[in-house]
């Protein structure tokens, strides 16, 4: 009796292990190349960032994180990255609202290329900032485009999302966390 | 007269050309990043070699070819240039992508079963080891064999040895 369970125990380690590949394959929504990030719940790091010339939205600093007392959403985006493309319209959702502050990094972007995206799309961003080096992306802990963030009234970061936003996330996700912190001012 | 190329001359230009992309694909620091001082240089490619790339996440930012990875490199030795010990400088990147970018994780509460576990596991098989061979010991003693084994036993011994002696 004894000996058989040794027996049986490389086919249970076997069967365990094959059950978590399978798992790790098939589960929905897990991609581990997706880092969580280390900022959640930290103030949003120091930066200043210039505006794009010839746009009617200044440029973006740390400062106006906290100035008005809004929930902020902070988008990191650029011409060239597709999937920000594919996002966009649920920017333009969130830039339409008056009750939040729609703010963008633009990164590593030209700048004249970056306006005629903004032209062509639209420009839902109440503020945007240029980042063409990716330094203040750096401070923010950004790896790739596009990310989007939920920054409190207070400057602290309260969500990140990797990648492009769909219809599920926005509704599932970001708008509920929005309405959450406002029900907590 | 028109020039000539034999096939030394080709063969050592595709051993050279096969050499620099080799030198290439091994370093992707590029020569504006490199600093003037070859102690900060070298401490810089010695924690690029450390910190894992975010984007091409199984690469060293040291050979990493990806713009974010140059970015970071040049942090490195931005933080070098400013004073930073070598700590410092992990902590500083660690601050922002968190431990996955060290390719040596720190050992803090989080990490013990990381860094213990391969001894653990070595334990747990010595351990195992140890009882199987204690098992094995225990069971050399055989059981006698019963009446009726030991007479079959006889016959056939005495069967064999008959054969023998008339071949």
């Amino acid at each position: 009796m004894n000996r058989k369970v040794l027996f049986l125990l490389p086919l249970l380690v076997t069967i365990t292990i094959f059950g978590y590949f399978f798992w790790a394959l098939t589960s929905p929504g897990r991609d581990p190349k997706k880092l969580p990030s280390v900022l959640i719940d930290k103030p949003a790091p120091m930066f200043d960032l210039v505006g794009l010339e010839g746009l009617d939205v200044p440029g973006f600093a740390r400062q106006d994180l906290t100035d008005n007392g809004k929930i902020s959403v902070v988008n990191i985006f650029a011409s060239w990255c597709i999937p920000c493309l594919a996002e966009h319209p649920y920017m333009l959702k969130l830039g339409a609202r008056d009750d939040i502050n729609l703010f963008a990094i633009n990164y590593r972007d030209k700048p004249e290329d970056a306006l005629k995206w903004l032209k062509k799309h639209g420009n839902p961003y109440h503020r945007i900032g240029r980042d063409p080096n990716s330094r203040a992306g750096i401070d923010w802990g950004v790896y790739g485009v596009p990310e989007t963030f939920i920054v409190d009234s207070g400057g602290t970061i309260r969500y990140k999302h990797v990648g492009p936003l769909n219809t599920g996330d926005l509704e599932n996700i970001i708008l509920p966390i929005i309405e959450n912190l406002q029900a907590q001012q | 007269m028109r020039a000539t190329i034999n096939a030394t001359g080709l063969g050592l230009l595709f051993f050279t050309l096969m050499l620099l992309m080799a030198i290439n694909l091994a370093h992707a620091v590029e020569p504006d990043e490199i600093l003037d001082d070859p102690v900060l240089e070298a401490r810089a490619r010695e924690i690029s070699q450390e910190v894992r790339c975010p984007v091409c996440q199984n690469e060293p930012i040291d050979s990493s070819n990806a713009e974010l990875a140059r970015e970071l490199r040049l942090v490195v030795r931005e933080r070098l240039v400013a004073g930073d010990s070598d700590e410092q400088v992990k902590n500083y990147l660690a601050d922002r992508y968190g431990d996955f970018v060290l390719f040596r994780p720190p050992v803090k509460t989080t990490t013990y079963l990381l860094w213990a576990g391969p001894g653990l596991f070595f334990l747990l098989g010595g351990v195992g080891v140890f009882f199987f061979y204690r098992g094995s010991r225990r069971q050399k003693v055989p059981t006698p064999l019963s009446p009726e084994e030991q007479s079959k036993l006889d016959q056939l011994l005495a069967d064999k040895s008959g054969k023998e002696d008339s071949a």
